[in-house]
């Protein structure tokens, strides 16, 4: 089976997030392989010790995210593929990253393409959703658990904490939820075995795109931090005064209604 | 730059300049030796930690199931070579791995006794046979292994064993009776490598293995700390040992245990700065979190204070093992590939540095047991209850400075091995201390650079004149008779520590600033300032009173004007530099570099 993972780089989780010159500052902080793409990953590797095949993993990012590809390769991925926009292009977003990864994977025949349910950093979920829509497969997002039987793929979703069953057939993508697996950190023999693994860097060029066909198709604004969390108030006396507090309250300080 | 690729002697730093691109940093790890690190963390944090308060109840079958799990992740074959079923991996992976074990407390003890001083042995010094049939079970966690040299009767005095090894008349097997102590793992070990002396004279090593008959292990320990190892007395009764598991040569038994107590030593260097790590860790949570006054008591620059003397401190340990262990790795890296496959040129390479082994060892495990310390007093009350995770790290470090040679040991140690040092023509110690008496008698004040650092590397200059100054003296004054003056045994063998701490720190940060600049190493710099002026206070005080004890009337008087000279500077302001450097622990919640 010909398996594909979309992995993203991301903050380390208990990074603190410093704005600086209206962006985020990525100074010092530590980076990690983004948790929901981990999911992916190791779901890839059990199909393919199941089923056989290979598992690639493809990133979008700079020669910094090399590091996050050799974890996966430590894993157990066979392949890993970044392809590198930095240079050429400047204004990103996930129309961008869907269309060049869907460029990159148009030809290779994909049986499975697995992706995290959404990034940690962005939280837009709309990659995954996004590439099987250029690639014109089907998709089902938020899975915690994936049967392959054939072509025939039977996919658990997670839906605001009940479950879906869906019936569906390959060629497909999945983004990965919680639950869907328990991710292995990579063995000591992985780690040595990664580091003769393929790494291939493609930039744009490779994948005959310009710069214009992959323009972001959203401009953003601003980026600010959530205000500083206050200290809660807990309100005393009649509950009919409370009541009548808190609705002032509403109006005048907190200003929702 | 025929010198540059030259890598240092063993002790030589005392007497040499050092620069910092010939020096191996924790800013140099690769990221695969990263991930190594990582994966090792992970392991502790998600299999150790939910068991720990099991294995502190002495149920070992979770020991061992998880350290076949750690085998299984290629935890256990660091340093087992690749055709024995290990990883061969580098030196500064396998201390790697160590540091981030040390948080399992009591289990890293057993992890380091069975992959260290259990396998070790057989590694370095097995025949071929040996390591066939042993070191494929040993790497992944089929069977355990564990040291047996300590006897009641024996500690410090490791060779006064009274374990005894006699072939029997078949000429088949050795027949071994006696008792050792305090042996780590002796619960659930499989494998045991055990000193006797061959017809009660010739000090030998055996593997012995739990089945042979004769064999046994006595009642577990009730232990101050480190409760979730196992500690037993191995027990031989006329125990049949067959022929080919002698290990080593008869009589050359002190060979394997001087050379696997080398590296024990640096292992528990390596271990205490993971351990302090942790321990610094948990203290600055508890002060950001705990709040007096209406304040949390980080904000006190008393708290502060306390923050930054063990960060800086921490700082010098860490710096001072991975440059140990840097060592290790450029000597074994000259090996020929037939030298690198013969353990006894490893244990070679190791042992050229048996004296920075024993300096790591000392002022690890004991920058450990302060920071444990004073992680407590910061925890107050809460600190002295087992709910709190301080609680167990101050007990558990404790021992660090017992075991693999007493710290008081180790210290006597150093000057020994210097003067053997000197003595051999290995170091030209006795050139450098009378060059360095002449230039005394005509030593001008010299000005301090205004530059960053420029003090530091000062101090460190003058530091290692004061050890040499010192040592001079002591060793003209008593010749042979200065093996019974312990106090200044000991003296000389913490300035000497202080001084490669201070080095090693100061290096450290100069290799840091030339590769991403002052801004962005700020805390390191910091914590150079912190250490070296602190440091070089107790160098002072530790010259100081050795001078008074050796010599008297004019010479006194003379000695002691040239110390004043060697340690004139102006101090900085301690006080500011601590507050400073605590301001990034507490916004991180953790040691930072």
């Amino acid at each position: 089976m010909n398996i594909f993972v979309l992995m993203k780089r991301t903050f380390d989780t208990e990074e603190k997030i410093v704005i600086q010159n209206g962006k985020v500052s990525e100074e010092g902080a530590e980076f990690i392989i983004n948790p929901y793409d981990e999911y992916a990953i190791e779901e890839a590797i059990q199909v393919r010790d199941q089923h056989g095949g290979e598992v690639t993993v493809v990133t979008i990012g700079n020669e910094d995210a090399e590091k996050e590809l050799r974890t996966a390769l430590a894993m157990g991925a066979d392949k890993a593929v970044l392809i590198n926009i930095e240079d050429d292009v400047e204004n990103r977003d996930q129309y961008t990253t869907a269309k060049v990864l869907a460029e990159y994977l148009k030809d290779k025949e994909a049986d499975l393409i697995l992706a995290g349910n959404v990034a940690i950093d962005g939280g837009s979920g709309q990659v995954g959703p996004r590439v099987a829509e250029l690639l014109g497969i089907p998709y089902v997002t938020t899975i915690t658990k994936l049967e392959i039987d054939g072509t025939n793929v039977k996919a658990v979703r997670d839906v605001e904490g009940d479950e879906e069953v869906i019936e569906t057939s390959l060629p497909l993508l999945v983004t990965a939820q919680q639950g869907l697996n328990e991710p292995r950190y990579p063995s000591l023999p992985g780690i040595m075995k990664a580091k003769k693994k393929p790494l291939e860097e493609l930039e744009l060029d490779d994948l005959d795109l310009e710069e214009d066909d992959v323009e972001a198709k959203t401009k953003t604004i601003e980026i600010f931090l959530p205000p500083k969390k206050e200290a809660g108030k807990i309100l005393q006396g009649d509950i009919a005064d409370q009541v009548k507090e808190l609705v002032s309250l509403l109006h005048t300080e907190a200003k929702v209604i | 730059m025929e010198k540059a690729l030259q890598i240092a002697q063993g002790g030589s730093f005392l007497i040499e300049d050092v620069s910092p691109t010939q020096v191996f940093t924790p800013e140099d790890f690769t990221d695969e030796q990263k991930m190594i690190a990582k994966t090792t963390e992970e392991f502790v944090v998600n299999e150790v930690l939910p068991q720990l308060e099991h294995l502190e109840n002495h149920e070992f079958d979770r020991s061992v199931a998880l350290l076949k799990q750690a085998g299984e992740l290629g935890l256990l074959g660091a340093d087992v070579p690749e055709e024995y079923g290990g990883l061969s991996l580098d030196k500064i992976s396998s201390a790697l791995i160590a540091e981030k074990m040390a948080r399992a407390g009591g289990f890293s003890i057993s992890h380091g006794a069975h992959v260290g001083i259990g396998s070790l042995p057989i590694v370095l010094f097995g025949t071929e046979e040996q390591k066939q049939k042993y070191l494929p079970a040993l790497a992944t966690g089929e069977k355990i292994a564990a040291y047996a040299l300590t006897e009641p009767g024996s500690g410090s005095d490791a060779l006064g064993a009274k374990t005894t090894a006699k072939l029997n008349a078949e000429g088949t097997h050795y027949i071994l009776n006696g008792e050792k102590q305090w042996i780590t793992n002796a619960g659930f070990a499989d494998v045991f490598v055990v000193y006797a002396k061959v017809d009660g004279e010739h000090f030998s090593a055996f593997i012995v293995e739990r089945d042979f008959p004769g064999v046994s292990t006595g009642a577990e320990e009730k232990k101050m700390g480190i409760k979730s190892s196992s500690t037993r007395t191995l027990i031989l009764q006329d125990a049949l040992v067959p022929k080919e598991n002698l290990l080593g040569e008869i009589g050359k038994g002190h060979i394997i245990a001087f050379n696997i107590l080398n590296i024990g030593r640096y292992k528990l260097g390596v271990g205490a700065v993971g351990g302090a790590k942790r321990a610094l860790e948990v203290t600055i949570q508890y002060a950001n979190q705990r709040q007096q006054f209406k304040t949390p008591i980080s904000k006190f620059t008393l708290t502060q204070e306390k923050l930054a003397t063990m960060a800086s401190k921490l700082y010098a340990a860490e710096s001072s093992v991975y440059r140990t262990v840097g060592l290790f790795e450029a000597r074994m890296g000259q090996l020929t590939d037939e030298q690198a496959k013969d353990g006894k040129e490893t244990a070679k390479a190791i042992a050229e540095y048996a004296i920075e082994c024993s300096l790591n060892k000392v002022f690890a495990t004991e920058m450990l047991d302060y920071i444990v310390d004073e992680g407590v007093q910061i925890h107050g009350g809460y600190g002295f209850m087992q709910e709190y995770e301080i609680e167990r790290m101050y007990r558990d470090s404790r021992i660090n400075r017992i075991f693999e040679g007493t710290n008081e040991i180790n210290r006597l140690l150093v000057p020994g091995m210097y003067l053997r040092k000197a003595m051999k023509g290995e170091l030209p110690l006795l050139q450098k201390a009378q060059q360095l008496q002449e230039e005394l008698m005509m030593l001008m004040p010299e000005e301090v650079g205004d530059g960053v650092l420029e003090q530091e590397k000062y101090l460190v200059r003058h530091a290692k004149k004061i050890a040499l100054m010192v040592a001079g003296l002591a060793a003209q004054k008593f010749g042979p008779k200065l093996e019974k003056e312990q106090e200044v045994l000991v003296n000389i063998a913490d300035i000497v520590s202080n001084v490669y701490a201070m080095e090693s720190a100061l290096l450290r940060t100069e290799k840091a600033i030339a590769q991403s600049g002052v801004e962005k190493n700020k805390q390191k710099v910091l914590y150079t300032q912190i250490f070296c002026q602190e440091a070089f206070n107790e160098i002072e005080a530790h010259a100081k009173e050795t001078i008074v004890a050796v010599e008297h009337g004019d010479m006194l008087r003379m000695m002691l004007s040239a110390l004043r000279k060697l340690t004139r500077h102006t101090p900085i302001n301690i006080i500011a530099k601590k507050r400073e450097a605590a301001q990034a622990l507490i916004e991180a919640e953790r040691y930072v570099v």
